[in-house]
């Protein structure tokens, strides 16, 4: 029996206020099952868990059911989920920012799966990019609402008037609509029996299932049930954030914020990356960086740069909700096992972007390969890992382009050309934005890293951008000289 | 305008593709409806109106041909445009994602097998 310090808990085993205090109780480890036995296999009436019912769990839920359905197998999905998505404050949000990138709304309405409007509290239509050297529109050229922005909740916990579906709770709602059940608690507990996992959810006695799918996403400290499994499993690491959300009301957000979601590249040590998205009556504001702490929000929300673009009348510390999840950086390397899959962030996930939309394809890529191809390690090595691997090495690439990010972020110069070249061609209608589709699928997440890269090395983006830096360059070097012969 | 806030909004009557245009997209409905019309010598034949949360435009996708059918808003219509860009890096990863078209075509290859057998049965 083992039996750790509930995280959460100081020393002296007092609880703290977070969220997620629980208790974790592994018992005795029976025996593993075979790998890659043939038997592996779902077959009708095969009894399957997904613990979590985030994005990853209720997407991996419908696509199982909807795929069992059409080769007619006949499953018995549990969705084991302690948060209630109809109750707004901590208790039924996944914490993020809430932008539905270009590809899944995409990809997403070709699945049969539109989002509504009242799931969608905005359309964004645009970018707006803020560096200290000024800012840039950078628009979608279709002039279309391409991209959702959504809540994971129904609202924070002062929410005035609940008009909104959270975004999870519309998964969800899909997923129990293919034939899941929802179990309403936190699972506490996982062994084997019989070569099958067996799972328990805090107060209930333990289930078998022939298959799990672990979608806990990583902010829960229930994760390390499946560490000292045997699995070889251990948790991506991760870096903290900051989420806050400030209540400005629709009309005004029309009014100053619009259909743009506001990007920051400003160079304040400690700060990778900031945006502000809006959304209904709401606006979040997310921070990505080393060591968050308060005196690095209160530096970012005091730019000229933020007030610039928030009403006048707002006040920095007149937030409605604040928390600080945890965002993975580098995933799994082996997300899988004998009848148990990690799915969305607690495998693999797409770096700083589009989390939801990696949820989508790891989750589905799960699924896929549990109907068709089984549920061994030897089955999601063949049909699961390359969906995985696919993203993982796109990271890599992705670890490049934010170096180049930074660098921008740094120096003022090539702020000032990537603001020049950006301008231009916003201004310039039917011409390739060379630089404008490289910052949009950066911030939206909608192309691959690779994709990004490659176009960063066309000769006619690289010549662009030398002409731009060089007369960022030459009007500042003028300058120097001329006030230096002034003195 | 009720529906989806994704997507471009068409007023009545306005087209959305044209027939004989060369295309890189097909569409989802996210609200509202959409006339499919063929054109012939100058002469209209409404083949059907499509409903929200439909698929048009598929075709494009998977010829190299131009459109076969003008697509025009019918009322107040928002559409979503799926680029093929998009569509078939995903389908290269993930090629179940095409079973929802397949579908989609199936019921149309039924329906215009349906329609046949009608205009025979008139002559
Ligand atoms: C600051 C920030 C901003 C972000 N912005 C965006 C964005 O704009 N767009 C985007 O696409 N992605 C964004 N992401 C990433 C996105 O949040 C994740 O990629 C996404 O939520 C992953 O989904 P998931 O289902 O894997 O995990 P989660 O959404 O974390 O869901 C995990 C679920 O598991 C449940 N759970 C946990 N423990 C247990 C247990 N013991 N028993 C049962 N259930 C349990 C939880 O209650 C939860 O519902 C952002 C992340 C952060 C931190």
């Amino acid at each position: 029996m083992w039996n750790p310090r509930p995280v959460g808990t100081d020393t002296k085993g007092n609880m703290s206020s977070t969220d997620w205090v629980e208790t974790l109780d592994l018992g005795e480890i029976a025996e593993m099952p075979a790998a890659g036995s043939d038997a592996l296999t779902l077959v009708d009436g095969s009894r399957v868990a997904v613990i979590g019912g985030g994005p990853a769990g209720s997407i991996f839920s419908y696509f199982l059911l909807e795929m069992a359905t059409r080769v007619g197998l006949e499953l018995n999905v549990d969705i084991i989920e302690p948060r209630d998505f109809e109750r707004p404050a901590p208790i039924g949000c996944n914490m993020c920012g809430g932008i539905i990138s270009e590809s899944l709304v995409q990809n997403l309405a070709t699945e049969g799966i539109n989002l509504p409007g009242k799931v969608v509290q905005r359309g964004i239509d645009s970018y707006m990019l803020h560096m200290d050297v000024g800012s840039v529109r950078i628009a979608t050229p279709l002039q279309e609402m391409r991209i959702g922005a959504v809540t994971r909740g129904p609202g924070p916990r002062d929410v005035k008037e609940m008009k909104w579906e959270s975004f999870d709770h519309h998964l969800l709602k899909r997923s129990i609509e293919a034939g899941a059940k929802v179990v309403q608690g936190r699972v506490d507990h996982v062994d084997w029996t019989d070569g099958r996992p067996q799972v328990r959810t805090k107060g209930n006695l333990p289930e078998t299932y022939d298959l799990v799918a672990v979608a806990m996403g990583v902010n829960s400290p229930g994760l390390k049930l499946f560490e000292t499994l045997g699995l070889g499993y251990e948790r991506p690491s991760s870096t903290k954030t900051l989420i806050r959300e400030y209540y400005l009301g629709e009309e005004v957000i029309n009014r100053t914020l619009g259909s743009s979601m506001h990007v920051f590249l400003l160079d304040i040590p400690r700060l990778e990356f900031a945006a502000i998205i809006p959304k209904g009556d709401y606006v979040s504001m997310c921070l990505l960086g080393e060591d968050i702490d308060n005196a690095l929000v209160e530096e970012f929300v005091n730019t000229p740069e933020v007030q610039g673009c928030m009403p006048p009348e707002w006040k920095a510390d007149a937030r409605s909700c604040q928390c600080m999840p945890r965002i993975a950086v580098q995933g799994v390397k082996k997300p899988f096992a004998d009848r148990v899959v990690f799915i969305g962030d607690c495998g693999v996930t797409r770096l700083y972007k589009d989390g939801i939309g990696a949820a989508y394809r790891t989750s589905k890529a799960a699924a896929r390969t549990a109907v068709f191809e089984g549920i061994s390690e030897e089955a999601f090595r063949q049909g699961y890992l390359p969906a995985c691997r696919t993203i993982a090495n796109d990271n890599l690439i992705g670890k490049v382009t934010f170096l180049a990010t930074r660098v921008i972020q740094k120096t003022r110069f090539a702020r000032r050309a990537v603001l020049r070249m950006t301008k231009k061609e916003q201004q310039k209608e039917g011409h390739r934005r060379r630089m404008s589709s490289v910052l949009w699928d950066m911030f939206s997440g909608s192309a691959p890293y690779k994709d990004i890269f490659l176009r960063t090395l066309h000769p006619a983006f690289l010549g662009g951008l030398s002409w731009s830096l060089l007369t960022s360059v030459i009007p500042a070097s003028k300058k120097k000289k001329t006030e230096g012969a002034k003195k | 305008m009720s529906g989806g806030a994704l997507g471009k909004v068409y007023q009545d009557g306005e087209i959305i593709v044209r027939q004989g245009d060369h295309g890189e997209s097909m569409f989802v409905i996210q609200a509202g409806q959409v006339e499919v019309v063929a054109e012939r010598e100058g002469e209209e034949t409404l083949l059907r109106v499509a409903q929200a949360g439909e698929l048009l435009g598929e075709m494009a996708i998977f010829e190299k041909q131009p459109r076969s059918a003008t697509l025009r808003a019918l009322g107040e219509a928002k559409v979503l445009t799926i680029d093929k860009k998009n569509f078939m890096r995903r389908i290269n990863e993930d090629p179940t994602i095409a079973f929802r078209i397949l579908e989609t075509m199936s019921h149309r290859v039924r329906e215009l097998s349906n329609e046949i057998v009608r205009l025979k049965a008139e002559k």
